[in-house]
């Protein structure tokens, strides 16, 4: 049996301690995909951080933006008020995501940090680059009717399978990364990255950080928006394409844009114009 | 019998237990000292294991023991030595741990057993298997090419009449049709619990539609007698055909439980699920089909290519449906088989019938339009009022019936017949219907009843549920027989050690059991009676039972009303604690002179998204002529269910292959697509009702397998009546149809 410690630092500052003295600790929150992962051979942390309790829930308005905290859960989100009122493409984008047994106990953070669905990164017995770095592609030529359109490379067409990072990266939003030295802001966009020759790497934070929360920058999408999900059945099943979509219309004129693409990159691709 | 009498409360007698988890599933009993067992699976498709590494595994913590053929015990009844070249024969299934040869991705080459789930788990990612790999067959588009089609009597052409007919009429159509490898996926996992008792008496918790079969089956590979092998299945979560059979993996649990001495578990995981339990065969058809400008049927020729494993038969009726459906004088069928680098297909929820209707109810639907007839109306000008291949009459068919209610309740009339004619907003609307059928049975059952003195019943007989709901109508039939309330009505099942009841298939449970139920609670009726000509009560020595009516927890006569006795008064006088009977049930000598058939017809609403093609459900219609309807809340759900299936089958169920390495690819709940509530819209369900005079005495006739049956059609005809596109191959995603 594949033995870990598990530990619950009751601060931010100690559970981003806690990792850098292990080589091998991983942070757990709603544990939706990092379980399995860890069911699968594919992940063996020998320290689980559970960082689900920190202060780190809030969702708050902050002068022109909106903060949420990296541990707020997928559905409260979802549902908050706040949300509805002035990020309300994020709370559908939100609602699209998963079932709510999963969004019930996924966080923001963890949403951001979840794996792709590829089937061929799942079977350890079959090659893959992001999971095994070198040792191949199976989707390249295999069951990919899923997989990238835009960003790929021919180490990887793995898709990131989130609903939420569309809507982030429609909106704006940047994220609130911290380390034993203090906070860093990275746009969200540039969060994740592409596959390029190192697809097993998913995204921009370094070793040692914690993403601890979102602030995404007060707007006009609140009238005209729409996160709309293609997929092969209503609920439960992860995009063939999505897209999120707002403007903000003055005066009949479209004075604002915004549209996101999900499923089809391992980053959501924007094309945002003001 | 006159009427049902609960028909107002006609909740699922488990349904409580079901909902708040007191129900026992196979994998939940608690047995003393159980060891966990873990299946490790090939990775290859097709070889031979050169060596198995079991070192590390055996070391790991908590190991007991590592199976593999190398020190496997010898089961048996299995054939060591065989050359497994000797050609496929049905029914023998795949000997686990007999022999190194390696037939198909994921077939078990070693078990291993330690004290907890995880470690077992753990020590089984240790085993490595060197192998000597041969080139496997794995690809649906190589059959008929490298793959070579199994040859022998029973797959001869078919002709009745003039042969490929269809050919010369005056409009005719030729179409493919595929239906792709889908896997039962129930909820509940196939799971085992064997424990070796004193004497070699062996009891096992099995997740069976079969309590007897696997009693039997077990029992015959480890050259028991069947009444030192006990098999249990009170609850079993779901089975649509894939615990029919006793597969290796109870086989395996059973040789583990022998070999460590102590109870052992055995739960397979989603993944093995889709290897070792069997799943629904992909199908490749064509269809023939002609008629005159009338429409009416001059000849359908109807093809079908199936696949199997490289070690067992295993076909389907796929093609017989042509030949029962409809009246047509020249029926031409041919069915291939090919074996290929799988594990053995078995039957799922209506096995080669719900194959083979999506082809020709599909083709039936595209005929139509070549004619320009109404599609409900083609099928009309060609109904088979007698059996047109036994040439024989039916003993019941409603089946204009249950066509009338269903285009009543979709709204037929409104449809506007022309393709891609009608529009909803951004939605293009379809209306599209099939028919399906399935052979009503009835087999050997035998129950027993006792009645005691507080006026409780007993029924007893070895019968799964594996969803339908048998406990609750076999109860509803005993408590309506015998006038008692169905909580004083107790039916016993899911122990192989009751009275012989049947397996859980081909929808001949409630047929075959109920009329067993029925015959021993007329059994018992009759007991009573003997005891009432003697005891004075009615002072009637020639009493009959005609003469009363059991009601109210008692008897009364006729003639007056007034004279009645409780089951209580009846048992006391006579001095009896119980009174018990039992009952052989078979189908009778006069059937032999019939066809007996259920009918499904669906009528769908289908909404298709304008730009993307997306599909959803706006209403379904499901009616049915299953006979007389005995539970009538447990059937309702059935025929949900079978439309659940049916959108499953339609819209999204396929187990991927890929090829490259023989192993599927979409193995789990997630990338397996089953419907989900969100897909599933209102669904209407009206029965015709009425019941059949000549299969049983109760009237019912089968229902679980044409809940689904010739769904898939309706819905392919409902899209192309939507959008103007013919999807022929399932399931019918929205990227056919962008």
């Amino acid at each position: 049996m594949i033995t870990f410690d598990y530990i619950r630092p009751a601060t931010t500052k100690a559970a981003i301690d806690a990792l850098k003295k292990e080589s091998s600790a991983q942070f757990i929150a709603g544990g939706t995909n990092l379980v399995d992962l860890m069911k699968h051979g594919i992940t063996a942390p020998q320290r689980l951080i559970d960082i689900s309790r920190l202060p780190l829930n809030i969702i708050e308005q902050k002068g022109n933006m909106i903060r949420i905290g990296a541990m707020a859960l997928n559905s409260t989100v979802a549902e908050n008020a706040l949300i509805q009122q002035q990020l309300p493409l994020l709370s559908q984008a939100l609602q699209a995501g998963a079932s709510p047994q999963l969004r019930n106990m996924a966080t923001v953070g963890g949403n951001m940090m979840q794996r792709t669905r590829c089937a061929y990164f799942y079977d350890t017995t079959l090659p893959c680059n992001k999971r095994e770095p070198g040792s191949g592609c199976s989707a390249l030529q295999g069951y990919n009717r899923m997989h990238a359109i835009f960003g790929a490379s021919d180490q990887c067409i793995a898709v990131h399978p989130s609903d939420m990072c569309v809507a982030l990266a429609a909106l704006d939003a940047v994220v609130v990364i911290a380390d034993s030295k203090g906070e860093r802001r990275l746009p969200f966009i540039d969060f994740h990255r592409l596959p390029g020759n190192s697809p097993h790497v998913d995204n921009n934070l370094a070793k040692g950080e914690m993403i601890v929360g979102i602030e995404v920058p007060l707007n006009n999408f609140v009238k005209h928006y729409r996160y709309t999900k293609i997929r092969d059945r209503q609920s439960y099943a992860f995009a063939l394409v999505s897209v999120a979509a707002a403007i903000d219309i003055k005066e009949n004129i479209i004075s604002d844009i915004r549209l996101a693409m999900g499923g089809v990159g391992s980053q959501t691709v924007a094309t945002n114009k003001s | 019998m006159e009427k049902f009498f609960f028909e107002d409360d006609n909740n699922r007698v488990t349904g409580k237990a079901v909902v708040t988890g007191k129900a026992k599933y196979a994998a939940e009993h608690e047995v003393e000292g159980v060891v966990y067992g873990v299946l490790v699976g090939s990775t290859i498709a097709k070889g031979s294991i050169i060596a198995i590494d079991t070192k590390a595994a055996t070391k790991a913590p908590g190991v007991m023991k590592v199976i593999t053929h190398e020190n496997s015990y010898k089961v048996p009844g299995y054939d060591y030595g065989g050359n497994p070249a000797k050609g496929l024969t049905g029914g023998k299934g795949l000997q686990v741990f007999n022999g190194n040869t390696i037939y198909f991705a994921g077939q078990p080459i070693a078990l291993v057993i330690a004290d907890s789930y995880e470690r077992a788990v753990y020590a089984a990612s240790l085993i490595k298997a060197q192998y000597n790999q041969d080139v496997h067959a794995t690809d649906f588009a190589e059959m008929g090419k490298s793959v070579i089609a199994v040859e022998g009597q029973r797959y001869k052409d078919n002709i009745r009449g003039e042969a490929d007919a269809y050919k010369n009429a005056a409009v005719k159509l030729e179409a493919e049709y595929i239906v792709p490898n889908e896997v039962h996926n129930p909820m509940e996992l196939h799971a085992v619990i064997a424990k070796w008792g004193a004497d070699d008496k062996l009891t096992v918790w099995e997740k069976t539609q079969g309590v007897k079969s696997a009693q039997r089956s077990i029992a015959a590979a480890f050259k028991l007698k069947e009444d030192d092998v006990q098999v249990f299945a009170p609850f079993v979560g779901g089975g649509f055909g894939s615990a029919l059979r006793t597969w290796p993996h109870s086989i395996a649990a059973v040789i583990g439980a022998k070999m460590v001495k102590k109870p052992l578990k055995l739960v397979l995981t989603r993944e093995q699920m889709f290897q070792l339990v069997g799943y629904r065969p992909y199908t490749k058809q064509r269809i023939g089909i002609g008629a005159d400008k009338d429409g009416k049927f001059i000849g359908i020729t109807h093809e079908a290519d199936g696949v199997t494993s490289m070690y067992e038969e295993f076909t389907e009726g796929t093609v017989n449906v042509s030949k029962i459906l409809y009246q047509c004088q020249n029926v031409t069928t041919r069915y291939k088989l090919y074996p290929l680098n799988l594990s053995t297909p078995t039957w799922m929820r209506g096995p080669g019938e719900a194959t083979g209707c999506f082809a020709l109810e599909c083709a039936i639907d595209e005929l139509s339009y070549l004619l320009n007839i109404d599609p409900l109306e083609l099928r009309l000008k060609n109904y088979a009022e007698t059996d047109p291949e036994r040439n024989r009459p039916y003993s019941s068919k409603f089946l204009k019936e249950a066509y009338q209610l269903g285009a009543d309740k979709i709204g037929w009339k409104d449809r506007d017949p022309r393709p891609a004619s009608m529009k909803q907003g951004e939605w293009q609307v379809g209306y599209g219907m099939s028919t399906g059928l399935f052979n009503a049975g009835r087999g050997n059952a035998k129950a027993s009843a006792k009645l005691y003195a507080d006026g409780t019943l007993i029924v007893q007989t070895a019968v799964s549920d594996s969803g339908p709901g048998t406990q609750t109508s076999m109860t509803m039939i005993a408590a309506d027989m015998m006038g008692l309330p169905v909580n004083k009505v107790t039916f016993e099942y899911g122990d192989s050690s009751l009275p012989p009841g049947p397996t859980q298939g081909g929808s001949t449970t409630t047929s075959t059991l109920g009329s067993a139920v029925y015959g021993v609670c007329f059994a018992l009726q009759n007991k009573i009676i003997d005891i009432l000509k003697t005891d004075g009560t009615f002072n009637k020595t020639d009493l009959k039972v005609e003469d009363v009516s059991f009601t109210d927890g008692g008897v009364l006569l006729k003639s007056d009303p007034a004279k009645k006795r409780t089951y209580s008064d009846i048992l006391s006088k006579a001095k009896l604690n119980q009174l018990e009977v039992s009952d052989d049930s078979k189908a009778s000598e006069q059937m032999r002179n019939y066809s007996a058939y259920s009918y499904s017809v669906h009528f769908v609403k289908v909404l298709v998204h304008s730009k993307t093609g997306v599909i959803k459900f706006d209403k379904i219609v499901a009616t049915a002529d299953a006979g007389k309807i005995i539970s009538p809340k447990t059937a309702r759900s059935q025929m949900i269910g079978g439309v659940v299936g049916g959108i499953g089958m339609a819209l999204m169920e396929e187990a991927v292959i890929d090829n490259r390495f023989g192993k599927y690819i979409n193995n789990n709940f997630a990338d397996y697509h089953v419907p989900v509530q969100a897909d599933v819209p209102e669904i209407e369900v009206a029965f015709v009702n009425k019941p059949d005079p000549i299969l049983n005495p109760i009237g019912a006739k089968g229902m679980g397998e044409i809940a689904l049956i010739g769904f898939a059609a309706a819905v392919s005809n409902a899209v192309y009546h939507a959008t103007g596109k013919r999807v022929r191959d399932l399931p019918i995603t929205l990227d056919k149809i962008m």
